[in-house]
């Protein structure tokens, strides 16, 4: 009985609803309609983020694919009469050292630059051109006795009329090379090899690469036995108590800090108090390793949990000791998950770039670091440092750069994906 | 000998230890009888402790302090008598001369470096002597005390593995060493510039003009951040907020309710994908692409001074890096609602819309609420994208077109080149830094709140 009932008692029966009458098939049109609606929203949310994505890296291959070809020149050079008659044997060996500097390669390269393309003929030509026509020489010798044709790098103004466009006087020029069949598109290695430099047609990311490398090996060591003892201590040993409390609140906050504020402890503490040399790989590594520890140490923790307690039990039972029981049973079975959250916490520190402005990684270096205080640069920064400058030319390396980058940390991700559906078990 | 070195042949000893007492308790096993307390190898890893880490904690203790010996041994020398009085000019000159020591080819302008130099390299290497054979003495000491504890009754396991116990609670203690530096760094540096600047007007002040001159300690630059935190809201937690939210929102209720288990295996990973492109690259797209876009459509509609460096450039590519952290805090706070009241709801003829609507979305409201807070909370820590994408200009305007400027933006700008420590510049970074590290981490803690709450509720 409700109360509505009891004070109306009255009142006459309710109509029975007219579920097939106009009114309401109307109402329940419309809210099919709405529920289409509302289903559509949701399609759209998803499509479009997939869209952006997609678009993302539809511009980055568009500007960055172009940056993998290089556009060369040939130079028709009649070496027998430039180099006075040098022979193959004089560019081997102990005797390239004195020959090479006897015959001033710089001095060859502008006559026969002067003699095809005349006067102002330099212009076609990237301005250390004449070191790769050395580097030919070097390498392949017999040359020297012949008059021989050299594919030399162009000239920044060339190389964008080939690709995009450039100034009216380039356009004409690359129009007079194309005619004259004096100029080929290639695949550029030098991209893959070179380092930094200030001609966007030279320069390539081997050096941030390596650099990149380095750091990640430092954050790698560093991080990773770390994360993973300390997963261990707190979800296996930890007793609790305040010191626990502490730790675990310490490393879910340290997981959530946004990435410059580790930036900043490197500045103050690595640099500042410890004098550690700035721009190295060494404090890069040290900042992003404690950056990643405790993505490690979750995900660790995560994996250890995620092991059930039957197998602890079992261990015990037979008489393990709590050690043992995790050293040899627990951690190899959660050594997938372990994994996983490494690589994941590493492809992180790999894209990483702000914490490492701060510390100085910046360096503007044309040659690889040869070690771990070396000044460095790693391939974020160079693809900062890149789009920050003014040369049009640059715009197609920051994109190619970007595409090494994503490949690098895709490949990691799809790897950590691989692993946890081959390996990880449900128990 | 480096110490480098000493410490490698210690662990080549520390080796050979392990293999002998592993081999000699082996003969226990072999022998057997008695009762054997420890497997082999735990004699054999006690054994190998004992030899190697005395040795190295003296070696690591020795090298900080052996300069140090070596400078007095050079200071009680005769030819150190002509050093001049004033402590800095002394140090000066000792500090070259063991440079010079080490590096014979170095260029030194003072006499008494050139003197003093034999001196230190004979003083080094003396010390040096003298602490590697302490350092192998030690350690051949350890190995031989636990050779003689080498017996059938003896607990080796248990030595070893309070060892191994005390490492894991090293490493985790490292978690906390990390934490206060950061703290200790942040809060060092913030009040040396809260000596040159008042803290009121750097949390009020309106004017943000930074510069390096300092004026009876006082800095002359005007350091008000309020432009600054005003634009660190409206990019990150304005409009990057109303891109990610209904977005993320969206595709979280899309694929939880409506996608076919498929479409899910696929979509979730592509989403997945958006959160882990470096936000260098964002910056980039924000940069090259998207804010010419915005400034040439910002022109056509007619709005005065568009800049190039726009806070919507920045705010809309933040809001796509942050949909799948939405998305994935929205799914799981989704799933977390009991069957029980989506079927009932569903029972009760409501289409799935409607369910969601006024079921499943209320109930899992708080999640959705904690996830977005994180999700702020990230988005007022980025850095790459404002720094090539929102500008330099502290500028305080509800403009979505015009440029302005964040917390983060300024730290990058402030700390680039040469960081001098007493500059209010550089220090300015640091109170901005604590500013940031405060305000996030108290976003992070109400938020962890809020979803534990919650999860408490259904459980």
């Amino acid at each position: 009985m409700t109360d509505a009932a009891e004070t109306q008692p009255d009142q006459r029966p309710r109509q029975q609803t007219d579920w097939m009458g106009p009114q309401m098939q109307k109402r329940i049109a419309g809210r099919y309609a709405s529920e289409q609606r509302f289903k559509l929203l949701g399609l759209a949310a998803v499509t479009i983020s997939a869209l952006f994505l997609a678009f993302l890296l539809f511009v980055m291959v568009g500007n960055g694919a172009q940056g993998f070809i290089s556009t060369e020149a040939s130079l028709t050079v009649d070496l027998p009469a430039a180099t006075g008659g040098v022979t193959p044997d004089e560019l081997r060996g102990n005797r390239l050292r004195a020959t090479m500097s006897s015959i001033d390669i710089r001095r060859i390269y502008d006559t026969a630059v002067e003699t095809q393309y005349g006067e102002d003929g330099a212009r076609f030509f990237a301005g250390n051109a004449w070191t790769r026509l050395r580097d030919q020489l070097t390498r392949n010798p017999e040359l020297v006795s012949k008059r021989a044709v050299f594919w030399l790098p162009t000239s920044s103004d060339i190389d964008r009329a080939a690709k995009e466009g450039s100034t009216p006087k380039a356009e004409a020029d690359y129009q007079q090379l194309q005619a004259a069949g004096d100029v080929r598109s290639v695949f550029n290695m030098g991209f893959l090899r070179n380092s930094d430099g200030t001609d966007p047609t030279q320069v390539g990311i081997w050096g941030a690469f390596k650099g990149s490398l380095i750091t990640m090996v430092i954050t790698l060591v560093l991080a990773f036995p770390i994360g993973v003892l300390a997963a261990v201590y707190l979800e296996e040993y930890a007793p609790k108590n305040r010191l626990t409390d502490i730790i675990e609140v310490s490393i879910n906050n340290l997981a959530a800090v946004p990435s410059i504020i580790f930036g900043l402890l490197g500045l103050a503490v690595f640099l500042q108090v410890l004098a550690l040399p700035r721009s190295a790989a060494l404090v890069g590594g040290l900042t992003l390793a404690l950056m990643t520890m405790p993505v490690i140490v979750i995900a660790s923790r995560n994996a250890i949990k995620a092991v059930p307690p039957s197998i602890r039990e079992a261990a015990l039972g037979v008489g393990a000791s709590p050690i043992q029981v995790v050293f040899h049973h627990v951690l190899p079975l959660a050594i997938p998950g372990i994994m996983t959250g490494t690589i994941i916490g590493m492809a992180r520190a790999l894209g990483e770039t702000a914490p490492l402005l701060m510390i100085g990684m910046r360096a503007f270096t044309t040659t690889p670091p040869q070690g771990i205080t070396d000044p460095a640069t790693v391939l974020p920064v160079q693809i900062f440092l890149w789009s920050d400058e003014v040369n049009r030319g640059f715009v197609e390396k920051t994109s190619a750069a970007i595409i090494v980058l994503l490949i690098f940390l895709l490949t990691m991700n799809a790897f950590a994906v691989y692993l946890r559906n081959r390996f990880e078990k449900r128990w | 000998m480096t110490s480098t070195a000493v410490i490698f042949m210690i662990f080549g000893l520390g080796l050979f230890t392990w293999v002998y007492a592993r081999s000699r308790a082996n003969r226990f096993l072999l022998a057997g009888g008695q009762n054997v307390n420890s497997l082999p190898s735990y004699h054999g890893w006690y054994a190998a402790l004992w030899a190697v880490i005395p040795a190295v904690a003296f070696v690591v203790l020795w090298t900080a302090i052996a300069p140090a010996l070596g400078s007095f041994a050079v200071l009680d020398n005769p030819l150190a008598a002509s050093l001049p009085d004033d402590p800095f000019a002394r140090a000066a000159i000792l500090a070259e001369a063991r440079l010079l020591s080490r590096n014979p080819d170095l260029k030194v302008f003072s006499d008494a470096a050139q003197q003093l130099a034999p001196l230190y390299k004979a003083a080094d290497s003396r010390y040096a002597m003298i602490g590697g054979l302490a350092a192998f003495l030690l350690c051949f000491a350890g190995g031989a005390y636990a050779f003689t504890r080498i017996k059938p009754d003896f607990r080796a396991r248990s030595r070893v593995e309070r060892v191994v116990m005390l490492t894991l609670l090293l490493a985790s203690l490292i978690a906390i060493l990390a934490t206060l530096g950061i703290v200790a760094s942040l809060i060092f540096e913030t009040i040396r510039f809260f000596g040159m600047v008042s803290p009121f007007e750097f949390l009020f002040g309106l004017d943000w003009t930074p510069s390096t001159d300092v004026v009876d300690g006082k800095a002359t630059g005007d350091f008000g951040a309020v432009p600054l935190f005003w634009g660190t809201v409206f990019i990150g937690a304005i409009i990057a907020m109303s891109i990610a939210i209904p977005f993320g929102l969206m595709s979280a209720i899309y694929l939880t309710q409506y996608a076919s288990v498929n479409t899910r295996k696929w979509m979730k990973p592509i989403l997945e994908i958006l959160a882990g492109v470096p936000t260098v690259v964002y910056g980039y797209f924000a940069a090259l692409t998207v804010a010419p876009a915005l400034r040439s459509f910002a022109a056509m509609i007619g709005v005065p001074n568009a800049s190039s460096e726009s806070a919507l450039a920045a705010g809309l590519v933040m809001g796509v890096m942050i949909i799948p952290f939405v998305s994935s805090m929205a799914d799981d706070s989704i799933t977390a609602v009991p069957a029980s009241m989506r079927d009932g709801s569903l029972a009760m003829g409501a289409t799935k819309s409607e369910t969601i609507k006024k079921v499943l979305i209320p109930a899992a409201l708080p999640g959705v609420v904690g996830g977005v807070l994180l999700a702020v909370s990230r988005a007022i820590g980025e850095t790459m994208i404002v720094v090539m994408a929102a500008g330099l200009a502290a500028n305080l305007t509800a403009n979505p077109f015009a440029s302005v400027t964040t917390v983060t933006t300024q730290i990058v700008q402030l700390l680039t080149g040469d960081n001098d420590f007493d500059s209010p510049m550089t220090l300015a970074a640091f109170a901005l830094g604590l500013t940031l590290f405060v305000v996030t981490l108290l976003l992070n803690l109400v938020a962890l709140q809020i979803v534990k709450k919650y999860r408490e509720a259904y459980d």
